[in-house]
């Protein structure tokens, strides 16, 4: 099944050192998540649009980067592992020089502050060869994965993201997730993989292209989505969390002055600075609980 | 005093814990950091402190032996209890207890969800509040309550008795209030003195068990399922 | 008597499914029994062995020996099981069977140089004195769990569910609720057990490999591991319970057997015993662990034949449970006349939720338990293992193999296309497996 992770930064200091608690955390879900690992960052880095692509190697990243360069040399670049990251307030001309030059590169995410990164190898090894130390950020999410009825790849890795600056990570198994899916994609949702994590990710932009709130979209979801389920959500300013009714996938969140945390398991917390003093508790089933940069949404 | 670090590990403990000592020792433990089995299938009397958090399962299968979680417990502490008792400073996760068939296990903050699910003879203590569903299938044992309950209390209980002094959200299938007699007041005063409680009047708390309506189906309960 | 020679049986409403309606009208509760699926499904029957001829060499009967023996539980635990047969005793609960025949497989089972399983309620004195090797089964109900069991048994075998219920938990009626089975349970006497289908304390694999390291910390990691599920998506489970760390997984068929359970459970639910077998092994030759971790099975096993055609299609050993008690004397035709009082007949019988099993094996009643001689019921089964071990030798050297786990899928065919594309083995006289490549 999975872990999961997310923290979300009041304080400047511990938005400086985003990267390293996020890592630090996600090393901890290593067991519960042994074949692949991915993470979201949020931040103000740049101007304009953030655009993240991952391509079939090292050596194919710095290619497309040198595309990029030459072709649209507005847009500024950088390489982490096989990722691109693309900073660029002309995102269309990006995605159509890809689209026909670097077909192979995948698109990861796009939004104004959310960057992802996914591959199918062990937590360690993503977070060695990912730098996360040197990121900061506002809020981040991650997830480590031990797939279930899908395949391990990196398309089928978590954070999902069926929409600009929005991403979700999930521990738990949907039970009605197939008939969702048909139902989403004629309605014109773009669901790539088999699994049931994209599903919800899925169904939260849609209802968000609806109108709701992500407030209102989770809370739809109660009703929707059958299964076992905590889900770790994140948008533009912040993060949201929910658990099923039934509650039996673990969660647990942390609060102190300066951050907001929530892990499948104490022990990935227990690195962040002020632990010893933090307000932790378990979320209630059938909750939704958020923060945003406003502090918690009600 | 014998001391552990678990930073490398929890073998070390959980094995002196098994071996057949003399007397009863002291020990502590530190650097839990969170992680699993920690103090598990204890056979000996030893009185053990843990210094810090504990993942899942701490003081699981417990015998004799007294231990003390000094900060929060993970989901599962002392599941399938013998005997001796566990007590944590903090507040434990879901499936506080879970089958414990003796012994004692008093939680000085809340406990989550299903806190005693499935128990069998073990005696709980929550000085707060418990999460939805605790007591789901409890056999026998005590569980005292003195905060509040979640929805669904008691869900399909056996004979396992509850004293709850806050509200309860709701209660389970076959769960019923019962009236307090003097010999559930007596017990409820020497669980709550046992823990350490001496601010709380007995007066003050509900008796909860089983209404034994569905011990043999009968469709016409067929709803309660 | 009515002529009925002109008469039309509905295929869709036979004279079984109208006493069913009536029944489920007259009563208002869903049909209890015991045993396992009664219908037809694709089987090892539909599976035959390829002898050997001119391109391979048979074994001889007597000089040239055939190996049996099976170690269980060698990837973690410093005390693996060492068995001279590849066939184990299924769990199976006391109080579902009595103490004389929880006794008695633990004897059959030991003259033969195998394991007994404990089920549902634990372990009882009888079973751990005869068994020479006891595999102690760790269930959602924890019923009578202990650590003072749990070190006493010579592995540990988590169950995730059975294959006559994958989904479902125990079940045992007030009738079979003594006072013995009341005070091992924890239970008012007499009551209705209530099913638990999901472990107390934890869901999920990701919390499994949590639970298997505290039982290992707490068995000082000395005891295999099984983890037992019932077939219904068995690729996925076994790669689950491989990378939660088990040492063994142990795959049950909707053939198997039950003690009580609701009809449409055991008739509608999981895949037989044929293609989860194939889809484990799948799953664990994918992630390299083919013998590593080792597979039983279970689900309907019958004769030798069945045992050799699952060891060629990759388990390491098979696991029998019904097929024991009819050793023990399940269903016997000696007591044909009270089979009639029962409204059923020697070879029809499987009420035994109700506890009056004539044949004294699935009852708590101490009259009717007294009919089985734990010592002469012990040799039966003795016998019947004898026989099984005897006939896959036979089959296995017929195929030129000096050790029954060198058979291998090559050393099948199938007689029909379902039962080729389940095993994923040829159909006989093609080289076409159905949905694996061209005709």
């Amino acid at each position: 099944m999975c872990g999961i992770v997310g923290l979300f930064a009041k304080h400047p200091q511990v938005s400086e050192q985003l990267g390293s608690h996020i890592a630090g955390m996600l090393a901890q879900m290593g067991e519960r998540g042994p074949d692949s690992a991915g993470v979201a960052i949020y931040s103000d880095e740049g101007d304009g649009q953030k655009l993240c692509f991952r391509c079939q190697s090292a050596q194919h990243a710095e290619q497309l980067m040198a595309l990029l360069s030459k072709q649209l040399s507005e847009v500024q670049t950088r390489r982490v592992a096989r990722h691109v990251v693309c900073q660029t307030n002309n995102p269309e001309s990006v995605l159509a020089l890809i689209t026909t030059a670097a077909p192979d590169a995948t698109l990861m995410s796009s939004g104004e502050r959310m960057v992802i990164f996914k591959e199918a190898q062990h937590p360690s090894d993503f977070i060695q060869d990912h730098g996360f130390s040197a990121m900061s950020g506002s809020h981040a999410l991650g997830h480590t994965r031990m797939a279930t009825e899908s395949a391990v790849t990196t398309a089928g890795s978590h954070p999902f993201s069926t929409g600009p600056d929005l991403c979700l990570v999930h521990n738990g198994s949907l039970s009605n997730h197939n008939r969702l899916r048909r139902l989403l994609q004629r309605r014109g949702v773009n669901i790539q993989t088999e699994n049931d994590s994209e599903v919800a990710a899925g169904y939260l932009s849609y209802r968000m292209q609806q109108g709701d709130t992500l407030t209102q979209a989770l809370e739809a979801s109660l009703e929707d989505l059958d299964g076992f389920y905590t889900f770790a959500v994140g948008s533009r300013d912040g993060f949201a969390v929910l658990r099923d009714p039934i509650a039996c996938k673990p969660a647990v969140l942390a609060e102190t002055e300066h951050w907001v945390a929530m892990a499948s398991e104490f022990r990935a917390l227990e690195q962040l600075p002020g632990i010893e003093h933090a307000n932790v508790w378990e979320p209630e089933p059938a909750r939704v609980y958020s923060w945003d940069k406003n502090g918690a949404v009600q | 005093m014998t001391s552990f670090d678990l930073t490398d590990g929890v073998r070390s403990l959980n094995q002196h814990l098994q071996q057949p000592h003399d007397a009863a020792t002291q020990i502590t433990a530190v650097n839990a950091k969170g992680k699993h089995a920690v103090a598990v299938g204890a056979t000996q009397l030893h009185n053990i402190t843990i210094d810090g958090n504990v993942g899942y399962y701490c003081g699981g299968m417990n015998q004799h032996a007294h231990i003390h979680v000094k900060g929060h417990a993970g989901p599962g502490l002392a599941e399938n209890i013998m005997s001796g008792s566990v007590r944590v400073t903090g507040n434990a996760a879901q499936y506080c207890a879970a089958s414990g068939h003796g012994g004692s296990v008093v939680i000085e903050g809340n406990a989550s969800a299903r806190c005693g699910v499935s128990m069998k003879g073990v005696d709980i203590v929550v000085r707060g509040d418990v999460g939805h569903m605790s007591a789901f299938m409890g056999q026998s044992g005590t569980l005292v309550v003195c905060g509040n309950a979640g929805d669904a209390l008691g869900d399909s209980i056996y004979e396992a008795r509850l004293y709850v002094r806050g509200t309860v959200k709701s209660l389970g299938a076959d769960c019923v209030e019962k009236d307090m007699r003097a010999e559930h007041k007596e017990q409820l005063r020497a669980l709550l003195q046992g823990a350490g409680i001496d601010d709380l009047a007995v007066d003050e708390f509900r008796r909860y068990g089983s209404a034994r309506q569905l011990y043999h189906f009968d469709v016409d309960n067929a709803s309660a399922y | 008597m009515t002529d009925t020679s002109w008469m039309r049986e509905s295929a869709t409403f036979t004279r079984p499914v109208i006493a069913e309606i009536e029944r489920a009208a007259r009563t208002g509760i869903y049909d209890i029994r015991g045993f396992g699926a009664r219908r037809c499904v694709p089987c090892f029957d539909d599976l035959l062995l390829l002898g050997a001829s001119m391109s391979r060499y048979p074994l001889e009967g007597y000089r040239e020996s055939c190996r049996t023996d099976v170690v269980l539980g060698s990837r973690f635990a410093s005390k693996p099981l060492h068995l001279d047969i590849p066939i184990t005793i299924a769990g199976m609960s006391f109080g579902a069977l009595s103490a004389q025949a929880k006794e008695a497989l633990g004897r059959g089972a030991s003259m033969a140089g195998t394991s007994t399983t404990t089920g549902d309620g634990g372990m009882t004195a009888e079973e751990r004195g005869q068994s020479k090797h006891l595999v102690y089964q760790y269930l959602p109900s924890r019923y009578g769990m202990n650590p003072d069991d749990l070190r006493k048994a010579d592995a540990i075998e988590i169950v995730v569910g059975q294959g006559a219920k994958p989904g479902g938990g125990g079940m045992l009626l007030g009738q079979k609720i003594s006072e013995r089975v009341a005070h091992m349970r924890n239970l008012p006497e007499g009551i209705d057990q209530r099913s638990a289908c999901r472990h107390p304390d934890w869901t999920g694999p990701d919390d499994l490999e949590i639970k298997i390291q505290e039982l290992r910390e707490i068995t000082n990691w000395e005891k295999p591991i099984y983890v037992k599920i019932g077939a219904s998506r068995p690729f996925y489970d076994v790669t689950l319970a491989v990378k939660a760390g088990a040492d063994v997984v142990v795959v049950d068929g909707m053939q198997g057997g039950t003690a009580a359970t609701q009809e449409v459970f055991i008739e509608h639910v999981g895949i037989p015993t044929l293609p989860a077998v194939r889809q484990a092994v799948e799953a664990l030759q994918e992630l390299d662990m083919h013998r590593t971790v080792q597979l039983i099975v279970s689900g309907g096993i019958r004769s030798g034949a069945d045992v050799a055609k699952a060891l060629a299609m990759g388990a390491d050993a098979v696991s029998i449970g019904t097929a024991a008690l009819i050793a023990l004397g399940d269903n016997n035709a000696e007591h044909e006349e009270e089979y009639n009082k029962l409204g059923t007949s020697a070879g029809f019988y499987d009420d035994y939720q109700d506890g009056a099993d004539p044949a004294g094996i699935n009852t708590q009643d101490p009259e009717l338990a007294a009919r089985l001689d734990p010592v002469e019921a012990g040799k039966r089964l003795s016998n019947y293992l004898k026989v099984l071990t005897l006939e896959t030798q036979t089959l296995a050297r017929a195929c030129g193999k000096s050790n029954v786990n060198n058979l291998e899928p090559e050393d099948l065919v199938a007689l029909t296309i379902e039962a080729a594309a389940m095993a994923g083995v040829p159909l006989a006289g093609t080289q076409w497996i159905p949905g694996q490549n061209p005709l």
